[in-house]
């Protein structure tokens, strides 16, 4: 061990051989955190920026198409006739649109919702580790998997086998085989989310439902889901915002026929179906058609993001419970 | 009045609580061991479905499009002749603007992510730009094509699209023109705002395992807030950040919407060379060819899918092995 | 440059305070020669949001002397500690009033450059926290944001750095290899002699040993006896046996207010305040 001679020679050696070294500008160093404390500050405003950019260009362009002469805001919101491409009989109402976004969404999330949770009970409440282990990256592959794929596997096999096993009413384009592909696509979310939400329940919960005399099945779904029910609320509706702004396999598989129906067999039109239908060219730019699917923009725009800030809600309900 | 007096609980009150659960009716021990078990069922049920679509998802493609892999499918040009068709256009259009999509991403990206972790006190400024990023989340990447279109493609209408003002040589790369019409730039700034999002949250998550008592050692030495940053924080959390960084790429790689609304042509027959060429995306041209109703047209989609499907493995393979490198040379 | 940056005063300096008979609530004895004080509180209060952590607090902390903070969690003394090197500026809420000084430089200034008090003023925390980075880098890191070295001049401010934290010897073959290899003990000595190497006046150690083994405090413990020579160390500790082994002056915080303040040996034999006896007596807190 060292003694008091020899560590005050260290300290002031190292004293001096600091003192040897060139003092840095205090002028540089203050302006260095400055300079990059504003590009941060710059980098963090974009995404401010981009909100207000899509907003204005949202309702500029929807303003300009309410302007038109030949369109009226009150057919618009209540019309349940949507001919945007017949030559002298146009008519603009949305609800057709709206009809097929919900019931592409409403299988979607009639399949993947339930199927989505108790995946994630089995996931978080039973699985042993080994399972888990495998399972967990063959949910994140599904999340993976681009949504045109999703596209292609409605068309090429749900929608083969609906019409072969099911009924063959079913068309190329039905509302049932998209639905279920959009569903496929949103399983992941619901229940990798789910499952965030479910693991994050303390153990000391668990624990006094056993300890009680309570069975897993007991545990899970009387203690454990109840829980964690403003975390699992918050995945279901940030998957439903998911599947109403998905395009590319409603775009495939749903078909071009905007119609007011609730058989899933049907041939149906979502909004994000006719706004791909206009930008691939079926319209001519700056024309009535083109200006109409800023109008479906916003529509879509606005209620994806009532959800999204309600799902928001629930998840930060779900945090302040937790963390 | 008496009668009143039954209200009052002596009569419960005489009894213990042994004695009232033992005069109440017992659930079924065994029923309730069923339906547990019959839950479990239900569950294994569910999740092998899961599994089941995704293995029947990969072998139906599989099938329908391994017979046209080959080299020749990889190096040539869309064309009306099945047979002769392949991915080359694409398969480059998607490599340019995925790396343009990262270049601006992921500094910007990761820069938001510091300015909110590290750099702003609690306040409603941080707190507004905080929900606004989840609420980017939620938006539908076709609405960001529409953004991307007006802002990127056409500058707003401000300038001539016909003439456009031009900035060095098409032969160089790097060469510029406003607006940026449906060239890979544009491409690559659109799906930047789609995947923004995603880079600034999974950073963010990245920054927050970096434990505090590091960043405190660090200013207690007269370390200012960046060289905190710079030196002890980024390095700490640079796995964690690539990592998410690489898995918003591979969601830029399999967008097609966006690069949709941009207008890109449907049928190109080169290789992107400069900022401004015109180009198209893997997820676009099995598009394409999934809508085609001729025969040969699904498999050469199927065919495409398996390329989409490898280059994205590739990506996150990549991830994993970046992730296990840093993290061993953090040690 | 030979001679230490803080040449310390002379040795026999009386800083026993004046016995005051009678016992009145606050004993803040003053130390006898100013010139040798190095941090002086004068009314210091502070607050975190609406809560008050600090309650007119005037005390005078000798210049290289080792000074202990005691007191019962929560009495404000971690919160003393981390307003002179300022750490409590990043937390919301905090603020303080009264005037804090370090030879005479106001520390609550607003425009009191934090980088260049933190330069003056090192410190040490509860638990080690050597940086992800190899035992070299971990020292130089400090030395390296202020000034610009020649690469020998660097090598022997390391060197004597971890020599003037006795551990020189423990690590001088594995220079380069990471900080996280070393045991607790050594991860604190570590500590010590990185905040040694930015060349301070003043060493803060917030229960520096909390975290340590009876073995590594046993040389935490004299490492803080020897390096009192060089620097003025003000120590946060929860150990009663603790401060009455290392410090030469002890501090009795209570509730957000300083109690009593005296030499080491009075505080602890003969303390003029009942609660002062009451808590080194260890009959409550």
């Amino acid at each position: 061990m060292s003694n008091v001679a020899e560590i005050s020679t260290a300290t002031s050696r190292a004293a001096a051989a600091n003192s040897r070294g060139t003092a840095r500008s205090r002028a540089a160093r203050i302006g260095t955190e400055r300079v990059i404390r504003g590009g941060l500050l710059a980098c963090a405003l974009l995404s401010i920026v981009t909100t207000f950019t899509i907003l204005a260009i949202l309702l500029v362009q929807s303003a300009s198409f309410f302007a038109l002469p030949q369109v009226s805001a009150w057919e618009f919101f209540t019309g349940t006739t949507w001919a945007p491409l017949l030559g002298e009989e146009k008519h603009f109402g949305i609800w057709p649109l709206i009809a097929g976004t919900l019931l592409v969404t409403s299988i979607a999330a009639a399949f993947a919702l339930p199927v989505g949770l108790v995946v994630a009970i089995y996931l978080s409440e039973y699985a042993p580790s080994r399972v888990r282990s495998i399972l967990k990256p063959i949910l994140e592959v599904l999340a993976g998997i681009p949504t045109v794929v999703y596209g292609f596997f409605a068309l090429a096999v749900i929608t083969p086998f609906l019409h072969d096993h099911v009924s063959e009413s079913f068309g190329t384009f039905n509302a049932l085989g998209a639905g279920l592909a959009v569903g496929i696509m949103i399983l992941p979310i619901v229940a990798s989310l789910s499952e965030d939400s479910l693991r994050a329940v303390p153990r000391s919960l668990r624990d006094a439902a056993f300890a009680m005399g309570g069975t897993r099945f007991d545990v899970s779904t009387k203690v454990v889901v109840p829980a964690a029910l403003s975390g699992i609320v918050a995945s279901w509706l940030l998957a439903i915002t998911r599947a109403i702004g998905e395009t590319m396999i409603v775009a495939l598989a749903a078909g071009g026929l905007a119609s007011m129906t609730l058989n899933p067999a049907n041939e149906v039109q979502t909004m994000t179906a006719y706004m791909v239908q206009i930008f691939t060219g079926d319209a001519p730019a700056y024309g009535i058609e083109y200006k109409s699917s800023f109008a479906v923009a916003t529509v879509l725009f606005v209620i994806t993001l009532a959800l999204t800030v309600v799902g928001n809600l629930f998840l930060r309900a779900f945090r302040e419970e937790y963390e | 009045m008496h009668s009143l007096g039954a209200r009052s609980p002596s009569i419960a009150r005489t009894r213990t609580p042994g004695e009232i659960v033992a005069a109440a009716t017992p659930t079924s021990q065994v029923g309730r061991r069923i339906v547990d078990r019959a839950f479990l069922g239900v569950c294994i049920a569910f999740t092998a479905l899961a599994v089941l679509l995704l293995v029947v998802l990969v072998v139906s493609i599989w099938q329908d499009g391994h017979a046209r892999l080959s080299w020749q499918f990889l190096s040539s040009f869309a064309s009306r002749k099945t047979e002769e068709a392949g991915v080359r256009a694409p398969l480059w259009g998607s490599i340019w603007v995925c790396v343009i999509c990262a270049v601006a991403a992921l500094p910007i990206g990761v820069g938001t992510a510091i300015y909110l972790e590290e750099f702003s006190k609690r306040s409603r400024f941080r707190s507004f730009i905080q929900l606004n990023i989840a609420n980017l989340a939620g938006v539908p990447s076709i609405v960001y094509g529409i953004l991307g279109l007006t802002a990127f493609a056409r500058a707003f209408g401000t300038a001539n699209s016909e003439s456009p003002i031009t900035f060095g040589q098409p032969e160089s790369f790097f060469y510029l023109q406003l607006p940026f019409g449906h060239g890979v730039l544009a491409g690559g700034l659109t799906l930047m705002l789609v995947v923004l999002p995603i880079v600034i949250v999974s950073s963010q998550e990245a920054l927050r395992t970096v434990p505090a008592s590091l960043r405190t050692a660090s200013l207690a030495l007269g370390a200012t807030q960046w060289q905190t940053t710079w030196n002890i924080t980024l390095p700490a959390s640079i796995p964690m950040i690539m990592t998410g960084g690489i898995l918003a790429m591979s969601r830029a790689i399999g967008e097609a919407a966006p690069i949709l609304v941009l207008g890109v042509p449907l049928f190109i027959r080169s290789t992107p060379t400069n900022l401004m060429s015109d180009f198209t995306v893997l997820p676009l041209q099995i598009y394409n060819w999934s809508m085609r109703q001729q025969s040969g047209f699904h498999e050469l989609a199927a065919a495409g899918i398996i390329v989409l499907l490898a280059v994205l493995l590739t990506l996150n393979a990549l991830a994993v092995i970046i992730r296990h490198r840093l993290q061993r040379a953090n040690g | 440059m030979n001679t230490p940056p803080n040449a310390p005063p002379p040795r026999n300096i009386d800083i026993k305070p004046p016995m005051t008979v009678g016992a009145p609530a606050v004993v803040v004895a003053p130390v006898a020669d100013t010139e040798h004080i190095a941090i002086r509180a004068q009314g210091l209060d502070s607050w975190y949001g609406s809560v008050q952590a600090l309650k007119g607090i005037s005390l005078e902390i000798p210049k290289c002397r080792v000074t202990a903070l005691i007191g019962p969690s929560g009495c404000g003394k971690s919160t003393f500690l981390r307003w002179i090197n300022r750490m409590n500026d990043p937390i919301p809420g905090a603020r303080a009033s009264g005037t804090l000084t370090l030879h005479g430089d106001d520390l609550l200034s607003r425009s009191l450059d934090v980088v260049e008090l933190r330069r003056r003023v090192g410190m040490v925390f509860q638990k080690p926290n050597p940086f992800t980075k190899s035992i070299y880098d971990n020292v130089a890191f400090g030395p390296r944001l202020h000034r610009s070295f020649r690469r020998t001049d660097l090598d022997e401010l390391v060197e004597n750095s971890l020599r003037a934290a006795a551990l020189w010897d423990e690590v001088k073959d594995r220079l380069n290899s990471s900080a996280l290899g070393l045991s607790g003990g050594q991860q604190q000595r570590l500590c010590i002699a990185r905040a040694i190497a930015v060349g301070p006046e003043v060493l803060l150690m917030d229960e520096p040993c909390s975290a340590l083994d009876p073995k590594s405090t046993a040389s935490i413990e004299q490492l803080i006896r020897e390096l009192e020579t060089s620097y003025t160390i003000v120590i946060v500790t929860h150990n009663m046996q603790q401060a009455a082994r290392v410090s030469d002056r002890t501090a009795f915080f209570f509730e957000g207010t300083l109690v009593e303040c005296g030499s080491t040996d009075r505080i602890f034999t003969n303390p003029a305040n009942k609660q002062t006896e009451d808590y080194v007596s260890g009959r409550f807190g």
